[in-house]
C-alpha cells in the first residue's frame, strides 16, 4: 500500500515538474526579453504573470465566465446531437449489411473534407446565431462517433455471437445482450474523440461568427493586440478539455470495470 | 472392444431405426465454395452416448459439430436430433468452444445464468441455477469474478457450467481442452466424465488427441481427409476409470495412430 502511495506521489510529482519546467522556460524567455535582451516587442510574449493578471481582470468583470458558459453550452448541445445521431446511425448501419453498403461510401466521401470547409455555408444556412455553431459542432463530432460505433459492431468477436445463439438467443437478444455490450468500449472511445473534436472546432466557429465564447474572446483580443488575453483563452480551453476528458475517462473506467481485471498470461 | 470399419451406404442408413438414435446424420455433405469439406456422412448416435470426433485439422470435424449445433448448414443431407431436422441453433444443443467464448463483461455467475436469463426466468431462480452449476464444475467462491481474471482452465469450467445450466439434452464440445496445459487437461477430462455420469447428456466431443478420445468416449469416430468424412467408427468398451497404460488402451491408440498417419499423409506437406 505504501509502495502504491509512493508511486502515486512520484507520478504526480513528475507531471507537475513538467508543467513547472514549461512555466520556467516561458518566464525566462519573456522576462529575459523584456529586461535584458530586447529582441522583440514584449507585447508579443507576455509573462505567465501577465496572463494570470488578465485572468483575474476577466474573471472580475464576469466576461470570462460568460464566454466559458457560451462555449461549453454550444459544445454540449452540438455534442449531444452528434452522440445521438452518431450512435444511432452507427448501430443501424453496423447491424444491417444493406444499409452499410448504402451509407458507407457516402460517409467515406464526406469524412476527408475538413468540417471547417462547410462552416461558411452553415452560417448562410443557419444564420449567425447559436444554431449555426451547434449544427457545425454536431456535424464535426458525428464522424468519429459514427465510425467507431460501426467499427465496434463489426469487430464483435463472432464466437460470442455463436455462443449466445447456441444458448438460444433471438436476434433482438443477440443485439441487446451481446453486440451492444461488446461494442460499448469502442462507442465510448468514439464519444471521447467526438467531444475532443467539438472543442477543436468551436474555436474556429466562434472566430467567424459569434459575439461570445472563448473563440470570440481570442479573436477579440487580437483586434486589441492583447496577447495575454489570447493565451488566457487558449489555456482555459485546454483546462476545460483536460477536465472533461478526465471525467469521461473516469466514467469509462466505471462502465467498463470488467476490463480492469485482465490477468496476464 | 470391437473395431469395425465404417462403410457408409444408403442401404445401411435407411435400415437403421431412426427412432432409437438421438442424433442421425443422413448423407451430410458440406462445401465451402468449390472446396468439399465433408463428403457423405452417415452416422447414428444413441441417447446419452459419448462420441469423440477424432482427426487431423482439415478433416471437417469442427464443421460436422457446427452442423449439429445449427451454426453451419449442410450443403446436402440433414442432421436429425430427436427425429427433427436441425435448421438453426437451439438451447437444447449446448456448445462449448475451444476459445471459451465467455462474455467478458459478465461475472462468472452471470455468464452461467445467461441461458436462463434469455428464457426470462426470475433473477432468484437463475442465480440459484448458476450457483449450482458453478459448484458442479468446482468454481464455488468465484461467482463474482470476471473472465479476464480467470485462468484458462477456470474459463473452460465456466463455459461448461454455462452450457449445462441451459439443461440441453445434447452437449457439443469443440476441442474444449485444446488450449490447456497437460495437467489441467487431464483433470478436466476426469471431471467431464463425472459430469457426464451425473447429468446424462448425449455428448459429441471434437479432439485431435488420440489418448483423449480413447480416455473419454464410448465411441470414437476417426475422420478422413481430402475430402473430410468418416474413416472408421470404433466402439470402446473399456471400463471407467480408464488407465492410459492398459494394454487394450495402448493397442487402440496404436491402431488409431496408424489410421491417422495415412490421413495426414494425404494432406501433403503440413
Amino acid at each position: 500500500m505504501s509502495q502504491k502511495l509512493k508511486n502515486q506521489i512520484k507520478d504526480i510529482g513528475g507531471k507537475m515538474a513538467g508543467v513547472f519546467l514549461l512555466l520556467a522556460i516561458w518566464s525566462a524567455v519573456s522576462f529575459g526579453n523584456q529586461y535584458l535582451f530586447n529582441m522583440f516587442s514584449p507585447m508579443l510574449l507576455p509573462s505567465p504573470l501577465d496572463v494570470l493578471y488578465s485572468a483575474i481582470t476577466e474573471l472580475r468583470s464576469g466576461a470570462l465566465l460568460k464566454n466559458i458558459i457560451a462555449s461549453v453550452s454550444r459544445v454540449t448541445q452540438g455534442f449531444v446531437i452528434a452522440a445521438i445521431l452518431g450512435v444511432g446511425a452507427g448501430l443501424a448501419v453496423g447491424t444491417r449489411k444493406a444499409l452499410e453498403r448504402l451509407i458507407e461510401p457516402l460517409i467515406e466521401l464526406l469524412r476527408p473534407i475538413p468540417p471547417l470547409a462547410f462552416l461558411p455555408m452553415m452560417v448562410l444556412w443557419f444564420g449567425i446565431g447559436e444554431l449555426s455553431k451547434i449544427m457545425f459542432i454536431a456535424y464535426s463530432a458525428f464522424f468519429p462517433i459514427f465510425t467507431t460505433t460501426v467499427e465496434g459492431i463489426r469487430y464483435v468477436d463472432p464466437v460470442l455471437v455463436r455462443a449466445a445463439s447456441s444458448l438460444g438467443a433471438t436476434r433482438t437478444q443477440l443485439f441487446r445482450r451481446v453486440v451492444l455490450p461488446a461494442a460499448t468500449p469502442s462507442i465510448i472511445t468514439g464519444l471521447r474523440l467526438g467531444f475532443a473534436l467539438s472543442f477543436f472546432v468551436i474555436v474556429a466557429a466562434e472566430f467567424i461568427a459569434a459575439n461570445s465564447g472563448l473563440g470570440y474572446m481570442i479573436n477579440e483580443a487580437r483586434t486589441f493586440f492583447s496577447v495575454s488575453d489570447m493565451l488566457l483563452g487558449a489555456f482555459v480551453i485546454g483546462i476545460i478539455g483536460f477536465l472533461v476528458n478526465a471525467v469521461l475517462r473516469k466514467l469509462e473506467g466505471k462502465l467498463l470495470h470488467w476490463r480492469g481485471t485482465v490477468r496476464a498470461g | 472392444m470391437n473395431a469395425r470399419p465404417f462403410f457408409p451406404s444408403t442401404e445401411q442408413s435407411s435400415s437403421m431405426e431412426s427412432t432409437e438414435s438421438k442424433i442421425s446424420f443422413r448423407g451430410v455433405r458440406k462445401r465451402y465454395d468449390t472446396n468439399l469439406v465433408l463428403d457423405r456422412v452417415d452416422l447414428e448416435l444413441k441417447e446419452n452416448s459419448f462420441t469423440c470426433l477424432l482427426g487431423p485439422s482439415g478433416c471437417g470435424k469442427s464443421t460436422l459439430l457446427n452442423i449439429v449445433a445449427g451454426l453451419a448448414m449442410p450443403t446436402e443431407g440433414e442432421v436429425y436430433v430427436d427425429g427433427k431436422a436441425v435448421n438453426g441453433p437451439n438451447a437444447d444443443r449446448g456448445v462449448v468452444f475451444q476459445e471459451y467464448a465467455l462474455f467478458p463483461w459478465l461475472t462468472s455467475l452471470d455468464n452461467v445464468a445467461f441461458g436462463p436469463a434469455l428464457k426470462g426466468w426470475p433473477k432468484a431462480k437463475r442465480q440459484e441455477i448458476a450457483t449450482k452449476y458453478l459448484s458442479l464444475v468446482g468454481l464455488s467462491g468465484h461467482e463474482n469474478k470476471y473472465p479476464g481474471s480467470l485462468s484458462g482452465g477456470m474459463k473452460q469450467r465456466v463455459a461448461i457450467a454455462r452450457a449445462l445450466a441451459n439443461n440441453p439434452s445434447v452437449l457439443l464440445m469443440d476441442e474444449p481442452f485444446g488450449a490447456l496445459d497437460a495437467q489441467t487437461r487431464e483433470t478436466l477430462q476426469e471431471e467431464l466424465l463425472g459430469i457426464w455420469n451425473r447429468e446424462r447428456k448425449t455428448l459429441i466431443f471434437v479432439t485431435h488427441s488420440i489418448s483423449e478420445a480413447i480416455f473419454l468416449a464410448d465411441r470414437v469416430v476417426v475422420m478422413r481427409t481430402k475430402p473430410g468424412g468418416l474413416r472408421e467408427v470404433i466402439d470402446i468398451d473399456l471400463p471407467h476409470p480408464r488407465e492410459r497404460t492398459n494394454l487394450e488402451f495402448v493397442r487402440l491408440e496404436y491402431h488409431i495412430k496408424q489410421l491417422l498417419r495415412d490421413e495426414v499423409k494425404k494432406l501433403g506437406v503440413i
